[in-house]
């Protein structure tokens, strides 16, 4: 549920470091929460991200979320795949559903963030 | 409305509930200076039937434009309604329907609806179009406020040629958001393109423009889209003649990004000035910042067309603070009449409203001008709309056209002082040749 090699935000966000840049998408959590996601707004590439403020929304048929930065820096990518098929965020959450990628201004943000213990115990608590 | 009696006894219980000692004291938040401190002088009860004549003559000192030759334009207009707009979209089945939000129950008034934005994206050459919004105006500021969420920009550009009233609007609208209004001056009548491009920065988040425009004009749309679009900016364009799109290109077709209208001309009658429709369309890849209701068309389980309210992620009720409008009522009998117009008049009827009115106004236009002491303003191409200049103050021409049953054009002093002896006359498929032909007689004789 929780890839060990990842960050985790308490907006449900998650963040993998490639080298110098960090891949971010949301969790299973979010995802499973959401239910069928039909529509997510991105950034433009070049776009500058901050630490936990809103870089885009993700649009389910029931609820209308943003998404928040896990890491403050530079829109190197983002995936053009999710407008035409919104539905990996649910099938794919860690893998095909990644929605941007950003060159990190400071990666010490990421200690700020969950493990994956945490984070689970976070949703844990939230869901009982 | 129902009178609802209440005894002093039960006034005095009331009283005692709330705590408050009398009447008097509910009304203390209201200004002394503006409060009538005395009886209201009312003539003695009458007898019913009295009563009745004397609101009749009383109505009858209104005059309507089936009883004046009306040459007055300027936003509203004064089409003819043929008898099937009134027959059909008055059907009490449609007439007490509110927001059709189950979409279970109301099928037939989504269908119309949703016909009703196939019609104005056809008109329009737009991808896009809602339900209705409150008016022209309206729509006018709502469009503002979605090209700045589109572009994260905050600077407005409007020309001066679009509706004054449409301009204080968008004022009023944009007066509590992060959006800044600057005008652009119009020049001969029209929005020059050179001036809005050395006006628009990367801060601008839409050029507003209108054509035809206040003065009857036809803006060079697509020099005004290149104009925009070369810096990120959106063209938003402003109709407020719809009928103009019989005959001239559609906004779409010259690049607008946003188009908001006053669907008031199609079969809508003046209504006293409201109420009036508003149109908003846009392209595809905006849907979802377009503000109000949509209504969409799927299938159900059994696979058989209906219709339902769509894409409502946009809106308050689900994104909350986020959503760009809070705007959720619509005009949908409004909306519905124009439907039942444009369906009446067909793509070839349209058409020839459009083209009398051209043909018309351009005959009113000509003979004017011959005339000693009159001008026209304006040498940019015209609808149906023109702005002559007097040699007698035009609220003057208009007092005495009025003693002859004509209703004159728009003295447009009142919105521009450099334009102080302009008049904006208005031409429909309604005026005669022998009203016209009226109307410069008077004209001369005035002289």
């Amino acid at each position: 549920m929780y890839p060990k090699d990842l960050r985790y935000s308490k907006e449900h966000e998650w963040a993998r470091t490639e080298g110098n840049r960090v891949r971010v998408g949301i969790t299973k959590f979010a995802a499973d929460r959401l239910s069928d996601v039909v529509y997510v707004e991105l950034p433009q590439v070049g776009a500058e991200v901050s630490f936990m403020q809103p870089f885009g929304v993700v649009e389910s048929v029931k609820a209308v979320s943003d998404l928040y930065a896990p890491v403050s820096g530079r829109v190197a990518e983002i995936n053009r795949a999710l407008v035409e098929k919104p539905e990996l965020i649910n099938t794919d959450p860690y893998g095909e559903a990644w929605m941007i990628v950003v060159e990190p201004r400071d990666l010490a943000e990421l200690d700020r963030l969950m493990d994956a213990a945490a984070y689970a115990a976070m949703v844990g608590e939230a869901t009982s | 409305m129902k009178y609802i009696p209440a005894t002093a006894a039960e006034r005095a219980r009331m009283l005692e509930a709330i705590g408050v000692p009398d009447v008097e004291a509910l009304f203390r938040d209201v200004p002394g200076e503006v409060r009538l401190r005395r009886p209201l002088d009312l003539p003695p009860a009458m007898a019913d039937q009295d009563l009745l004549a004397h609101m009749r003559r009383l109505a009858e000192r209104n005059v309507d434009c089936d009883r004046l030759a009306c040459f007055l334009g300027a936003g509203a207009y004064d089409h003819f309604v043929p008898s099937t707009v009134p027959h059909l979209a008055l059907r009490p089945e449609f007439l007490t329907a509110y927001t059709p939000y189950q979409a279970e129950l109301m099928q037939g008034e989504l269908q119309a609806i949703y016909e009703y934005q196939s019609m104005m994206c056809e008109l329009l050459a737009m991808d896009i179009a809602n339900a209705s919004m409150y008016d022209g105006a309206s729509a006018t500021g709502e469009a503002a406020s979605m090209a700045a969420d589109l572009t994260r920009r905050s600077d407005v550009l409007v020309s001066t040629a679009v509706h004054p009233e449409y301009r204080q609007v968008l004022r009023t609208y944009t007066s509590h958001l992060p959006i800044t209004i600057r005008e652009i001056p119009a020049s001969g009548g029209v929005t020059p393109a050179e001036a809005a491009r050395t006006m628009i920065t990367d801060a601008t988040a839409a050029l507003i423009v209108q054509s035809p425009n206040f003065f009857g004009c036809l803006e060079d749309g697509a020099a005004l889209a290149r104009a925009a679009h070369d810096r990120g900016a959106l063209l938003v364009v402003a109709i407020s003649e719809p009928v103009s799109l019989g005959l001239v290109t559609p906004p779409g077709e010259y690049g607008a990004d946003i188009v908001t209208g006053e669907g008031q001309a199609l079969g809508n009658a003046l209504n006293f000035g409201g109420p009036y429709l508003g149109i908003i369309a846009t392209r595809q890849e905006f849907v979802r910042r377009i503000p109000g209701r949509l209504v969409g068309r799927t299938v159900d389980t059994e696979g058989r067309p209906g219709y339902v309210l769509t894409l409502q992620t946009r809106e308050q009720h689900i994104r909350r603070a986020r959503a760009t409008s809070n705007i959720c009522t619509n005009e949908s009998l409004n909306a519905l009449i124009a439907a039942v117009y444009l369906a009446t008049l067909g793509k070839q009827g349209i058409r020839e409203v459009a083209e009398l009115c051209a043909r018309k106004a351009h005959y009113a236009r000509e003979r004017i001008a011959g005339l000693r002491g009159y001008r026209i303003a304006f040498e940019a191409p015209t609808f149906n709309e023109f702005v002559v200049r007097c040699p007698i103050p035009p609220a003057e021409i208009n007092r005495r056209l009025l003693e002859h049953g004509i209703l004159g054009g728009l003295a447009l002093g009142r919105f521009y002082p450099d334009l102080a002896d302009a008049w904006l006359l208005c031409v429909t498929e309604r005026r005669t040749r022998e009203e016209i032909d009226r109307l410069v007689d008077h004209l001369e004789a005035l002289q």
